[in-house]
């Protein structure tokens, strides 16, 4: 069997091969370089990036050692505690706002969900009996301010647009002045996919961000990076150059309703100490929920 | 940079070993552990990572990388030389129906980049004096129908749509509508979907059994990380993919998803999308794509050049005239023309990783090709015995070279002071790597 055959007969396996390492790790005896090794590989599985791997697994032999655990259960729970470590126990949530209005900004890369995002959020907060405004901040791609259009209509939002092309500044310049009049509770941002790269783009962003501070001291009260759980090691550099244009207070972590873990987010939260703040599990307005480090973490260690 | 690191380790990693005699398997697996955490940290899935070294490493063991001078650089050839392998050739051609119309389903999770993907896929066929029909099967997600419609107008392609109607029917419709109107495409955007979504992937698989479609293109995000395999093999079970279509690769991912989708499906990688317009979608090649996933870069197409202008036997002649410091006019001039092989030198010395001082006193040297065409004259202007001996070359001799080569006696001077320095230069090398052997020309 050439290299070929032999990866793609490898990979048949892989589903269940995760499975069936994480039942063989809860039923080892003891656990010598193997066990990390095969836990390095549920970490690096779940994407959280060579490095934060290499160094969560140095973390846990060190306290193995330490505290002198025997049991591999106290050993992944010593993991599982690391990892909350990183992500911080305390349930983070937006809600409710206490500005008013609450600007709130909405960032990320094409096609992480940051329009649905929005639409969830919007529904979330009208669920609260607030007052949302939609900011149709996406000129860019087409059809983005009909998308947004439609959310604005099933959640029972106010909406503020410009034209396809106008200037995103403008834009949410003109829907925070306009929920001031109209008494919102909160302003959703919406903003045009960039890839982070790409320097003039990250410069229009650092404008819309000045011209929320502007339009009303103290906003944006929330920038929110909204991250694809499908995403590998780019999500990192992604949160870093978002983060130098528009100081981010939250994640959104999308599509984890898929087979991806999203442990990027591990590695972001680890170099930048930025809080995930809200999941993305399902297509429904209602599938946006608070994030719970403790149950991601324990769904870090779950095969489904 | 990236590659700095990777490339840097390796050498560092082989240096180690110089004077050691022969490799032995650990080396090699020293060496091979870098590459292995840089195709992870490239996102390529662990296990394809796995199996991908176990093969390189068998292949390095061989007498390849034992028999070279340059181990480090031999076995990042051999590392690229089977990414490439893997990622297979370059196919951008869609297959073509016999009777048109041509169907191609475009397929993926949400946000990869199906929409765009398509409408750029049919204005490359417009561009090739076709006559493509988009047709707006996403009923979905908000406003996916009125996107397609507006790319339409922009590229002046027609758009097929029936609303919110059911997407097989919508495929059927669509179906007549081309064949009646003489469209020898139709691309059919999908809506996006989840891979264990039962009911949308049984949706699909409905459409494929309707339409009979001669290409599957899976739409994967280039920054996916390790789940693109579960993806791929989920989607590829339930549809013959045809290819995959590569997206967000204007973005600084390193990519490894190529290598991971490549690996599950078998499909060939036909097309990357690069950035947001619409004419910015290309026929895959795969071997870049095997550079970037290692973040090598450019350097992979300096060592293939080396490799191939770069007679080994020269090499080893030149390294023992070196080291018993007998480099004559004769051999620069034949160094020369070897680098000349290998194109652009202000290219090549661009490329050139780590140089760090050297390369710098390099360029000092300025050899720009103009030079490089006089100083060839000069040398070929002298004798033999000018050539070995520079040293006798005085002022009535000078005078004749300039004459004969067409330069100016300053040039001859320029030219042999150079060499002076390069001279120089190999002196210290040469005593440096004493006793090790030198590990090969200072050229590369």
């Amino acid at each position: 069997m050439g290299l070929f055959g032999r990866i793609k007969a490898g990979l048949q396996k892989t589903r269940s091969g995760i499975m069936n390492r994480l039942e063989g790790l809860f039923s080892r005896k003891n656990f010598d370089d193997g066990f990390f090794e095969e836990l390095e590989e549920v970490l690096i599985s779940a994407d959280l990036g060579v490095e934060t791997t290499l160094d969560l697994v140095e973390d846990l032999r060190q306290k193995v050692k330490d505290e002198k655990l025997t049991e591999p259960d106290d050993v992944i729970a010593a993991l599982k505690q690391l990892l909350l470590d990183i992500l911080g126990e305390s349930e983070e949530s937006l809600e409710p706002p206490t500005e008013k209005p609450s600007v709130i900004l909405v960032l990320g890369v094409n096609g992480v969900g940051k329009t649905t995002t929005i639409g969830k959020l919007a529904a979330r907060y009208r669920r609260q009996g607030k007052k949302v405004l939609l900011a149709a901040g996406d000129t860019f791609r087409a059809a983005a301010i009909e998308q947004l259009e439609i959310w604005a209509e099933r959640t029972q939002s106010e909406l503020v647009k410009h034209q396809h092309g106008a200037d995103p500044a403008a834009v949410i310049f003109d829907a925070i002045n306009a929920a001031r009049a109209r008494g919102c509770d909160v302003v959703l941002c919406d903003t045009a996919g960039r890839l982070h790269n790409k320097a003039s783009l990250m410069e229009e962003l650092k404008k819309v961000h000045r011209v929320i501070a502007k339009a009303l001291p103290g906003a944006p009260h929330e920038v929110l990076l909204v991250l694809d759980a499908t995403t590998g090691q780019n999500a990192l550099a992604q949160a870093k150059v978002f983060n130098e244009a528009a100081p981010l207070t939250g994640l959104v972590l999308t599509k984890l309703d898929g087979t991806a873990k999203g442990g990027i987010v591990i590695a972001v939260a680890r170099s930048l100490k930025i809080p995930v703040k809200f999941i993305g599990v399902g297509e429904g307005i209602e599938d946006l929920q608070p994030f719970i480090a403790q149950e991601y973490v324990e769904g870090l260690f779950h095969a489904d | 940079m990236i590659f700095e690191s990777l490339s840097n380790k390796l050498q560092d990693t082989f240096r180690r070993l110089r004077g050691r005699g022969k490799l032995t398997e650990k080396d090699v697996n020293t060496a091979l552990r870098e590459v292995r955490l840089a195709l992870l940290e490239a996102d390529v899935n662990f296990k394809v990572v796995k199996d991908f070294i176990a093969a390189v490493k068998e292949r390095s063991l061989g007498s390849e990388v034992m028999a070279s001078l340059t181990p480090g650089q031999t076995v990042i050839k051999i590392v690229n030389e089977e990414l490439t392998k893997l990622m297979g050739g370059s196919v951008a051609e869609l297959s073509q129906a016999a009777a048109p119309p041509t169907v191609v389903m475009m397929v993926g999770l949400q946000g990869a980049g199906k929409t765009t993907s398509a409408a750029k896929l049919a204005l490359l066929l417009k561009k090739k004096k076709h006559a493509p029909l988009i047709v707006a099967a996403d009923i979905y997600r908000p406003a996916a129908i009125k996107q397609l419609q507006v790319l339409g107008e922009q590229l002046d392609i027609p758009v097929f749509q029936m609303g919110q109607q059911e997407p097989v029917q919508i495929a059927k419709a669509a179906l007549e509508y081309a064949k009646k109107h003489k469209h020898d495409y139709m691309i059919v955007d999908t809506a996006g979907r989840l891979h264990v979504d039962e009911k949308l992937m049984e949706e699909l698989e409905r459409m494929s059994a309707t339409l009979q479609p001669q290409e599957i293109l899976l739409v994967v995000d280039a920054m996916t990380g390790q789940d693109a395999v579960n993806v791929a093999q989920a989607f590829k079970e339930r549809l013959s993919l045809t290819g995959v279509v590569l997206t967000k690769l204007d973005g600084d991912t390193r990519g490894g998803a190529a290598l991971s989708v490549r690996a599950v499906t078998g499909c060939p990688i036909k097309f990357a999308a690069l950035g947001e317009k619409t004419d910015a979608f290309e026929p895959f090649h795969p071997d870049r794509m095997a550079s970037r996933i290692l973040g090598m870069g450019d350097v992979l197409t300096l060592i293939e050049k080396a490799q191939a202008s770069f007679d080994e036997d020269k090499a080893r002649d030149l390294e023992k005239k070196l080291r018993t410091q007998q480099f004559t006019l004769e051999d620069f001039l034949e160094q020369m023309e070897q680098l000349k092989k290998m194109g652009p030198l202000n290219q090549i010395f661009e490329m050139l990783p780590g140089m760090g001082g050297m390369g710098k006193k390099l360029k000092d040297i300025q050899l720009d090709e103009k030079q490089f065409a006089r100083t060839e004259a000069i040398i070929k202007s002298m004798t033999k015995q000018e050539r070995q001996n520079p040293k006798i070359i005085n002022s009535s001799r000078r005078k004749r070279i300039a004459a004969g080569s067409g330069t100016r006696v300053q040039d001859v001077n320029n030219l042999l002071k150079q060499f002076d320095m390069v001279q120089k230069m190999m002196k210290r090398l040469g005593k440096k790597e004493k006793g090790k052997g030198i590990r090969r020309f200072p050229f590369l």
